[in-house]
Formats: C-alpha cells, structure tokens, sequence
C-alpha cells in the first residue's frame, strides 16, 4: 500500500517538514524534524531505485490523474540514481548540521536555515522525480529561492551581494528555461516528457524546435554553472553558511546536470542533438574551457572555499565533457562523475566548514600548520583532495578512467592529454593546500585549534570513506551509470 | 521574406519578443538593484504572454461544457501562467528583502559603489 505512494512521499515528506520547521522557533527543534526527514529520504529513493533495477521504470500518476493529463512521476534508472544520491547527501550533511549552524548562524534563524534547508532539498528531489515539463520549473524555483536564502544567511555581508547576483542569473536561467517549455508546448500540446519526445517526430516546422532546445540548454546551463555562466557560483559557494554551501556543491548542479541529460537524450533525442546540430562541439569547446579556465583561477585563490568553487566549475567540466561525448562509455563516465564529485566536493566542503569551526577563517594563510593540529581533519582533506585531482584509488579516478576511455573509442587521443593535463592544475591547487596545512610551521591563528566535535568529523569521514570505496567497487556507481547511460542512447531515434 | 502581413499576424509574439529584450537590457544596463529587478519582471512578464496567447483561440470562448459553443480557448496556459505568477512575485519579493538588507549593510543600492567599498 505505502509501496505505490513511495514517488509522492519522495517529494511530500521533505514539504511537510519544511512547513512544520517553518512553525519551530528553536533552532535544535528544527534541527531533529529535518535530521528525521534527511534520513527517511535515502530509504525511500534506494528501495526506488532497487525496484527500478529489478523491474523496469515506475510511472507515478499524482493525484490519479493518469499521464499525459497529470502529473506524472517516472523513475528510471538514471533519476533513480540522482534521487540516492541527493537524499544519501542530505542525510549525511545533517547531523553535521547543528553545531556548525548555531555556530555560523544567529538563534532566531536556524529554525528558518532548516526550513529553507528541507524545502531545497524537495525541490531537487522534484525535478529529479518528475516527467512534466512544468513541473519540474515549478520544483527549480522552489529549490533556487530557498537557495537565494540559505546563501543570504551567511555571516559576511557579501553573503547577501551573492544571493542577489545568483537570484538575478538564477531567474534568468529559469525564466529561460520556461520559454523553451512554452515553445515545446505550443508545438506539440503537452508538458509531459515523454509525450512531447514521441510528438516531436510529427512537428514539421521545426524551426520552434531548435528555439526551444536553444532556450532549454542556456536556460538549464545557468543552473548547473557552465562555463562561462558559472559566475554566480564562487561567490555564492564562498559566503553561504558552510553547511549550505556543501549541500550545494554537491547537489545543486548536479540535478540541473541531470535535467540537460534527460531534455538531451530522453526528449529530444541523441540524433536530433548530436548528429543534426554542433551542440557537441560546442560543449566540448565550453567543458574544455571550464577545465582550463576555471583550474587555473582556482590556483590563485587566497580562500580555500573559494578555491573550491572554482575546481567546482571545473569538475562540472567533466561532467558535460562526458555528455559531449555522446558514446555508451563517455557518458557512463559523465553519470559517474556526476555521483563521485559529489561525495569529494562535499567531503571537500564539509572539512572546510570544520576548519572554519574551529579556527573562524578559511584564508589559506591563516591556516599554516593546520595539520599538526587537525590531523584527521586535514587527512580527510588530503584524500578528498586526491580524489579530486584523479589518483588511482580514488573515485575521481574511475569518473576520470571512463571519460578517457570514451575520448577514446571516439579516436580523440588529444582529449586524453588534455584531461591528464588539467588534472596536472587540479594538483597545483590542492598542493597549495596540503602545503600550507602540513609543511608550514603552525600559525597564530591555528596554535589553540584541536578537532572539530564528532557530530562534524564522522560525516565528513563518511563520505571520504565513500570517496576511497567507490574507487575500488564500482558496482554500485559505474554499474548503476552504465544502466542509465545505455538507457539514454537507447532511446535513439 | 518576412511580409507586412506577417508581422501584424503575429503582433502577439513581437510584443513578447519586445519585453523580453527590454527586460533582459535592464537588467544588464542598470547599475540600481531596484531597477535590476524590474527589469527581471519585466523579463518574466514576457512569458506570461508568450504562453497565455497561445492559448487564445480565435472566436473560442470560455472552456465551459454547453450544446451552445463548439470552439473554446485552451484554459492550460492560464493555469501555467497563475503559477508563474506566484514564483513571479516570490522571485520579486525576496530579491526586493535582499535589496534591504543590502542597504542595511552597505548603505547604498548602486552596484558599482557597493564593488568599491568590497574592494577596501
């Protein structure tokens, strides 16, 4: 009985929350309804995705109203993916939560952090769980505003510059966004997904089509911070409160990511996308860009958050790189990537809000001698730091193993280079890091500093754990990545 | 060629097309945040028509059940359009708080005078 309602409770449970936190004025309160939520929604997406493995993809009609009217729910083995993943690190991130929130952020508005905090986090499972058009704008806005706010709470006044910058890009990605859905509506006359991409064949002028993919991609792109529309991104990631930010940094992108996938491969199709139009071409150039671009600034940052930001860009990078690709393994490799940057990047994140914990700054030469100091801490940052830059070992690497395999098999050697390459200015910027924290002998601003409490160190732990055992059992992300990645080129039309 | 006619038959569509790249010039060309963010609904108003005039036919009436009429308009881009309305005003709402707080903490809404005194 529950079993069937399991998409709508994806999506409800997280809303319910956040109303009833909404109604909470004490910040630990808050702190335990959406500690209980976090942690129901990875039961809920993996028994999802289990059942997806065994039996196929399941269709959720909202309300009974049967699709193409209604809303409809549809997990396959892609979204089902991106549905653990978002809830597997809003779980984690959690119980970390509450000390570095009463830190970062004063009384009378931590109850309204976890609001803002629940309804992100149903937002980004609703655009990951829906099949309509609209609907999935409906849950991108719900998810970008409580956004604007979780990065407004942080402590620095350019905390606020940053939200408003990123609410003004923001809404021009969405409004964009919602133009290439109208144009698709008004061509085929109907918002659900899987329906517009079997009416698209019949549409002949087509010219609209092109319009509404053109719409979609910039639209969509703003959102998940491609190079160069990726400028909201540092600041937002620099001043927002250390907890939203590794919520961020590993979810956000990711489900806009997910959504350039499925208008991509499940709606417009690999032939129309690929073969028709240069749009691989010009990911490639912008994926390379970003690698390049965004690496070489992050050398040069003084902020470590910051810095962090830019090697974000540069990872999303990746990540497209592998949709440009257009091949069963590149792909794989961008779906993997997609789920291994953000165990690093949020591992990445989580030690620096720790450091900021302890030491209240995160400029990288108040932090000389941390490791002495922090040794676990630091360690974590090590690995998580390797991971990024694509050690053997680590998750970063299989991610980083599949995208050269699917240069590759498309007879593109020079683009291998080019990733070992980059990955060359990923261990510059990490190394900056290390060296400071574990050569350099211990600062003033570091001498009193001990480990962060428990609460922040073990979720951190887990996901550098995660980050070293998914770079040896790839069944659980490469395996799943595989599936979905076969499943999108096979809906070729 | 694009003929005269052709461009009074869409008229729907240029007005759209107008506001949106007025919109979008707004908000790139002003440096008040205010200004910013009516450029922004100016920007987002463009869509309401794109999508309420499309569901506008012509003669069609209400779409109510009734033996009288045969032809009504599609009343699904209205329902769209409410909600886009609703994010509309949220987007404009909490992007005009921020603005506050902004001038709480700065002094000023001019985003070049609020880029110098960062730089300081």
């Amino acid at each position: 009985m529950i079993a069937a309602q399991l998409p709508a409770l994806q999506i409800v449970i997280p809303l319910l929350g956040a109303v009833l936190t909404a109604m909470m004025r004490r910040g630990s309160w808050a702190w335990a309804v959406a500690l209980a939520v976090s942690w129901t929604m990875p039961l809920i997406a993996g028994s999802l995705l289990m059942q997806v493995l065994s039996t196929g993809p399941i269709s959720y009609a909202l309300g009974g109203w049967n699709p193409p009217w209604g809303i409809e729910y549809r997990i396959d083995a892609l979204n089902g993916f991106v549905l653990v993943l978002v809830s597997l690190i809003g779980a984690v991130i959690m119980p970390y939560a509450r000390v570095s929130v009463e830190k970062e952020i004063a009384p009378k508005k931590q109850a309204w952090f976890y609001t803002m905090y629940l309804l992100c986090l149903c937002g980004l499972l609703g655009i990951t769980i829906t099949n309509d058009a609209f609907n999935a704008f409906v849950f991108l806005e719900v998810s970008s505003l409580s956004t604007y706010a979780l990065i407004a709470l942080g402590r620095d006044r350019r905390a606020l510059l940053a939200a408003y910058q990123y609410l003004i890009l923001g809404t021009i990605g969405a409004t964009l966004y919602v133009i290439g859905v109208g144009l698709l509506y008004t061509m085929t006359g109907t918002l659900n997904l899987s329906d517009i991409a079997g009416r698209l064949d019949g549409v002949e002028n087509i010219r609209p089509i092109l319009a509404a993919l053109a719409f979609l991609t910039v639209g969509i792109s703003l959102k998940l911070a491609l190079f160069p529309l990726h400028v909201w991104l540092p600041n937002a990631y620099a001043y927002a409160p250390s907890v939203a930010t590794a919520f961020l940094a590993a979810t956000a992108t990711k489900v806009a990511v997910y959504l350039l996938l499925r208008y991509y491969f499940s709606v417009f199709g690999v032939t129309f996308v690929f073969e028709t139009l240069p749009v691989s071409t010009i990911l490639l150039t912008l994926s390379l860009a970003a690698m390049f671009g965004a690496s070489i600034v992050a050398v040069f940052q003084d902020d470590v958050k910051r810095m962090l930001a830019y090697s974000s860009v540069a990872q999303i990078g990746y990540i497209t790189l592998g949709i440009a690709l257009a091949n069963q393994t590149g792909l794989t490799g961008g779906i993997v990537h997609l789920f291994n940057h953000a165990l690093m990047k949020g591992a990445l994140f989580l030690v620096i809000g720790a450091v900021f914990f302890r030491i209240g700054s995160v400029k990288l030469d108040d932090l000389a001698g941390l490791g002495r100091r922090m040794p676990i801490t630091m360690g974590a940052f090590v690995i998580a730091g390797l991971s990024i830059i694509g050690t053997p070992g680590t998750a970063g690497f299989i991610s980083k193993w599949y995208l050269a395999l699917g240069a590759l098999e498309q007879g593109s050697w020079w683009l291998v280079l080019l990733l070992v390459a980059s990955s060359f200015i990923s261990i510059v910027y990490i190394g900056r890091v290390v060296e400071v924290t574990w050569f350099r002998p211990v600062g003033k601003m570091v001498a009193g500093a001990r480990e962060p409490p428990t609460s922040m160190l073990i979720p951190s732990l887990i996901l550098v754990a995660a980050t070293i055992y998914f770079g040896f059992d790839t069944t659980m992300t490469a395996g799943v990545a595989e599936k979905a990645a076969e499943a999108l080129l096979g809906a070729n039309r | 060629m694009i003929g005269f006619e052709d461009i009074v038959a869409h008229y729907n569509h240029w007005i759209t097309v107008f506001l949106m790249v007025s919109g979008l010039y707004i908000v790139v060309a002003r440096g008040n945040m205010v200004k910013k963010l009516i450029g922004l609904s100016i920007f987002q108003t463009s869509v309401y028509l794109l999508f309420i005039s499309a569901g506008k036919i012509l003669g069609g009436t209400a779409p109510i059940i009734s033996e009288d009429y045969q032809v009504y308009s599609n009343p699904l881009p209205h329902v769209l359009i409410l909600t886009a309305i609703v994010v509309g005003v949220a987007t404009l709402s909490l992007g005009l708080a921020l603005v506050v707080r902004i001038n709480e903490a700065y002094g000023t809404i001019e985003e070049d005078e609020i880029f110098a005194e960062d730089e300081q």
